[in-house]
C-alpha cells in the first residue's frame, strides 16, 4: 500500500518530485567530486584559477593532458604519507576512546528513570547545538599552561610547574573525543534503550556472572549501535581541521590540515585536489564497510 | 549499591568532561582582566567591547542571513528527499538518492568545501555562473550538507507515522498534492521545525566549508572568530561564547518544557 500515494501522483508529478532533490545533490554533491578528480590530474599554474586545462584544442586535434605528477608527489614526499597514517591512527584511537567513555554513559542514561533520562539526554545534545569552534576554543583556554587545568593542579599541589598540554597530540585526541562524544552516545543510547531487560535477567537466573552476561548478551545485542557510533566518530575525525589547528602543535600533521595548507597557504589547487582524492579513499572504504556490516546484521536478525 | 556504581561513576565523569571547559569559559567571560591567569574581579566589560566591534557585528549579520536562507531551502529540499525515500516505494534512482542523502553527514568538511569551490570555479568558467563567490555560493554549499540532516530528521518522523490517514484521504478522492499539504505536512510539522533549527545552527557554526567557498567581503562570523582565536586569547570571544550558550540553553529548555507540557496535557 506504500506505493499507493505515489501511483496516484501519476508519472509526471512523481518524476518531478524525485527530480528536485536528486538534481540538487547530483550537481552540488556528486559532480564536485568529478571536478576534484579532474583537477587533481592537471598541472598547477600561476594564474586565475591556478591550474592548467585538462584538454586542449589546437585547431586540428584534441589533446588530453593527464598529469599524474600530483599523486606521485604525494607518494614521494614522506610528509603526506605520515599525515595520512597519523590521521587514520588518531581517528581510530579517538573513536575507540569515545566508545569506552560513551558506552557506560549511554547505558547509565538508558537505564535511568524517566524524568531524569530526558534531562540527561538533553545534556548530551546541548553542547552539540553550541558552536563547534567555540568549544574547541574553550579547550584551548582550559589546557594552556596558564589555563584552568594547570592552575587547578598547581593549586592542589600535585605539580609545581605547569605541564605542556596545549599543542600536543594528546590535546588533539582529547579534543576529538570531546567534540564527537555525542555522536557516539546517541546511536548507542537508541540501541541500549530498546534492549530487552528480561534477556539479562534470564542470563543472570541461569547463573551467568554479570561480566559474562555483558560479554555474551548485552554486547552482541548492542553491536549495531557500537558500529554506527564508531563510524560516526572515526570518519569525520580523519579529515578534521579545526581541532589539530587550534589544539595541536606545529608538528601535528593531519590530512585535513595538510589539504587546508596546500590550498590556502601554498595555493596549489591540483595538489590539494589530489590530497582530497586520497582522503576520499580513506573515508569511502569505512563507509562501505559500515553499510555491508549493517546489512549483514539486519539479515542475521 | 555496587551494581549501579560503575556506570554511574563513568557517567558523572563523562558529564563533567562535557561541561567543565564550557563552564570555565563562561566564568572567564566575566573576568575584568585580559589575562587568563589573573582574576581581575567581576566585569561585563568584554560584552560591551563585543557589541561595539564592527567587524564582529558585520560578520554576525552576514552569518545570520546565510543561516536563515540555508535553513529555509534545506527544509524544503530535505523534506522532499525524505518524503520521496519513505513514501515513493521503489524507483530507479532510489539507491543513488539514498546514498547521496546520507554521505554528506560523515563527509569531512575539507573535502566538501574544496570540491564545491572547484565546482563553482569550473562552472563560472564554462557557463559564467556563479559570477564570483560570496553569499550565494556559501548558501548553496550549506544547503547541500544541511539538507542531509533535515532529511534524516524528517525520515525518522515519517517512519513513525501511520500511513492510514493519507490512504483514507486518497480513498475519499483527495488529490496527492492536497493530501500532502492537508495531512502529511501537519503531521511532520514538529520535524520540520527541528530540521530548520538544526540546519540554521549548522550553517551558523560552519567555518571550514564557508572558508573555501566564500568570496571577498563575505567573511562569516566563525571565520572572524577563527582569525581572532588563532592570534591568541580573546576575551571578546569568551563573551560571545557565553551569549551563544545562554541562547541555546534557553531554546532547549523551552523546547523541553513545551514537549513535557504537551505530553502531560
Amino acid at each position: 500500500m506504500k506505493g499507493g500515494l505515489a501511483r496516484r501522483l501519476g508519472l509526471g508529478g512523481r518524476g518531478a518530485v524525485i527530480a528536485v532533490p536528486l538534481f540538487w545533490l547530483l550537481v552540488f554533491f556528486l559532480v564536485p567530486f568529478l571536478v576534484v578528480a579532474k583537477i587533481s590530474l592537471s598541472e598547477a599554474l600561476i594564474a586565475q584559477p591556478p591550474f592548467a586545462p585538462l584538454a586542449e584544442w589546437d585547431g586540428l586535434r584534441l589533446m588530453l593532458l593527464l598529469n599524474f605528477e600530483n599523486f606521485a608527489y604525494l607518494w614521494q614526499d614522506p610528509l603526506y604519507l605520515r599525515a595520512y597514517g597519523f590521521s587514520i591512527l588518531i581517528a581510530f584511537i579517538a573513536a575507540f576512546a569515545s566508545l569506552l567513555i560513551g558506552y557506560p554513559m549511554a547505558y547509565a542514561i538508558a537505564r535511568s528513570p524517566e524524568p531524569r533520562r530526558t534531562i540527561l539526554l538533553m545534556l548530551v545534545i546541548l553542547p552539540f547545538w553550541t558552536s563547534f569552534l567555540l568549544r574547541v576554543y574553550a579547550w584551548q583556554g582550559f589546557l594552556r599552561s596558564t589555563g584552568t587545568v594547570n592552575g587547578f593542579l598547581i593549586w592542589t599541589g600535585i605539580i609545581d610547574a605547569p605541564i605542556q598540554m596545549l599543542q600536543t597530540n594528546f590535546a588533539v585526541l582529547l579534543g576529538i573525543v570531546y567534540m564527537y562524544l555525542p555522536f557516539m552516545i546517541l546511536p548507542l543510547y537508541a540501541n541500549i534503550v530498546k534492549l530487552d531487560e528480561s534477556l539479562l535477567e534470564a542470563s543472570a537466573d541461569l547463573g551467568a556472572r554479570a561480566s559474562v552476561t555483558f560479554l555474551r548478551v548485552t554486547l552482541p545485542l548492542t553491536l549495531p549501535g557500537i558500529v554506527a557510533g564508531f563510524m560516526l566518530v572515526f570518519i569525520p575525525a580523519i579529515g578534521e581541521f579545526v581541532i589539530p589547528e587550534l589544539l595541536g602543535g606545529p608538528d601535528t600533521l593531519m590530512i585535513g590540515r595538510v589539504l587546508w595548507n596546500e590550498f590556502f597557504a601554498n595555493r596549489d589547487w591540483p595538489v590539494a585536489a589530489a590530497v582530497a582524492i586520497a582522503m576520499l579513499v580513506a573515508v569511502v572504504v569505512p563507509i562501505m564497510f559500515m553499510r555491508t556490516l549493517g546489512e549483514r546484521l539486519e539479515a542475521g536478525r | 549499591m555496587r551494581r549501579i556504581g560503575f556506570t554511574t561513576v563513568i557517567a558523572v565523569i563523562g558529564f563533567v568532561f562535557l561541561y567543565a571547559p564550557i563552564l570555565s569559559l563562561v566564568i572567564y567571560s566575566f573576568n575584568a582582566s585580559r589575562l587568563v591567569t589573573v582574576w581581575g574581579g567581576f566585569s561585563t566589560r568584554w560584552y560591551g567591547e563585543l557589541l561595539r566591534d564592527p567587524q564582529i557585528l558585520r560578520a554576525a549579520w552576514i552569518s545570520l542571513q546565510i543561516a536563515v536562507a540555508t535553513a529555509t531551502i534545506a527544509v524544503v529540499l530535505g523534506t522532499l528527499a525524505a518524503f520521496v525515500l519513505m513514501r515513493f516505494g521503489r524507483f530507479r534512482s532510489r539507491a543513488l538518492l539514498s546514498g547521496m542523502v546520507t554521505a554528506p553527514l560523515v563527509m569531512p568538511e575539507v573535502i566538501t568545501g574544496l570540491s564545491l569551490l572547484l565546482l563553482f570555479v569550473s562552472m563560472e568558467q564554462i557557463i559564467g555562473w556563479p559570477a564570483g563567490r560570496g553569499l550565494t555560493t556559501v548558501i548553496i554549499a550549506h544547503v547541500t550538507f544541511a539538507m542531509a540532516y533535515v532529511a534524516v530528521v524528517v525520515q525518522s518522523r515519517l517512519a513513525g507515522t501511520d500511513t492510514s490517514l493519507e490512504e483514507a484521504a486518497m480513498d475519499l478522492g483527495a488529490r496527492p498534492v492536497r493530501v500532502f499539504f492537508d495531512i502529511t505536512l501537519p503531521v511532520i510539522a514538529p520535524a520540520l521545525v527541528a530540521g530548520w533549527l538544526l540546519a540554521f545552527t549548522l550553517s551558523l557554526d560552519d567555518l571550514v566549508i564557508a572558508s573555501f567557498v566564500t568570496g571577498p567581503g563575505a567573511s562569516t562570523l566563525p571565520m572572524v572568530i577563527f582569525s581572532k582565536v588563532r592570534l591568541g586569547v580573546s576575551p571578546e570571544v569568551n563573551a560571545l561564547a557565553t551569549i551563544v550558550i545562554a541562547i541555546v540553553a534557553l531554546g532547549i529548555g523551552i523546547a523541553g518544557w513545551q514537549m513535557r507540557r504537551r505530553k502531560d496535557g
